[in-house]
């Protein structure tokens, strides 16, 4: 597979995403912000970062950028598109995905190892889910508080679209497990489409047992076998 | 001219900001504040204030500088 991850002025988880799909023995490529085609891809990672310095609002300059218009396009075609913590605040400031992410509930930047709910293992992003529909991966984000509106909750709950919840080792999405107040423990979310999901946490730092934890690696492969699946190589 | 815009998260939305800030001020002994909602302020030098104008501006207020979702906005020109 072919995977593009997009660079913005500021991104720095670009180069983790890009190693961890290398190490998962697939291609990976950047694409400046300043293009304007996707070009020959399989599926899109928007890294984790600081974008524009999260000027005026975490991914509201990046939205903008000319790379984003034909994301969008991709997007609508039905292409995979994952966002990554700063990468999941430009998809929804781009209107990809749903709600938006304020600063943490207790002001802090909270730099840490989680565990996350698999709260829906049937989608293009979770579907390699482990047994115990738990996996553990890092956070490193400020703003990282995920809020809806009720009416938009209603619908993400009724059409499974919440894909990882913050929860206990147990699998409980209990409030001590939430790192940042997010409404519902909400850690990512997915389109109506199922075919672009954003999530806070970096499953692309968590490929390789030797840094800790190899856990994140099923996300990507999750990506990796709904392409196969569309016969795409 | 200059048009200011006042952008200041929406009701439902938690600003703990505000509450932090709400918390310092008791502790400093400034009794008789309910409430603290912590904003952004914009200041726009402007050519106009035609109804045109203000339109556009809305619009940009609307798509750009805040964002709709967890934000209200006020312009004012001066």
């Amino acid at each position: 597979m072919r995977f593009s991850v997009l660079q913005f002025p500021g991104a720095n988880s670009d180069q983790d995403c890009l190693h961890a799909v290398r190490v998962l023995g697939h291609e990976a490529r950047y694409l400046w912000h300043k293009e304007s085609e996707i070009g020959g891809t399989d599926a899109v990672l928007v890294p984790g970062g600081f974008s524009y310095g999260d000027y005026l609002r975490a991914g509201a300059i990046a939205r903008f950028s000319p790379i984003m218009q034909a994301l969008v396009r991709f997007a609508n075609e039905g292409g995979l598109v994952l966002g990554i913590c700063n990468g999941f605040q430009i998809l929804c400031e781009a209107g990809l995905l749903p709600g938006a992410l304020i600063r943490n509930r207790e002001l802090h930047f909270r730099c840490e190892h989680v565990f996350l709910k698999i709260a829906n293992p049937e989608t293009p992003f979770t579907r390699v889910a482990p047994d115990s529909g738990v996996i553990r991966v890092p956070i490193a984000h400020g703003e990282g508080c995920y809020f809806a509106d009720q009416e938009t909750l209603s619908r993400l709950t009724e059409s499974r679209r919440i894909l990882w919840q913050y929860c206990d080792q147990e699998g409980t999405p209990s409030e001590d497990a939430n790192p940042n107040g997010s409404v519902q423990n909400i850690a990512g979310v997915c389109n109506e489409k199922g075919n672009v999901a954003g999530l806070m946490p970096h499953p692309e730092r968590a490929c390789e047992p030797v840094i800790g934890s190899a856990e994140g690696a099923s996300v990507l492969e999750s990506m990796i076998q709904t392409l196969s699946e569309r016969g795409q190589h | 001219m200059k048009a200011k815009i006042t952008i200041t998260p929406k009701k439902a939305v938690l600003d703990p900001q505000g509450k932090a800030v709400l918390n310092a001020l008791e502790h400093l002994g400034y009794d008789g504040v309910g409430d603290v909602r912590v904003g952004k302020y914009l200041e726009l030098d402007v050519a106009s204030d035609s109804p045109e104008f203000r339109r556009t501006l809305d619009e940009a207020c609307h798509r750009f500088l805040s964002n709709p979702v967890i934000e209200d906005y006020h312009v004012e020109f001066e």
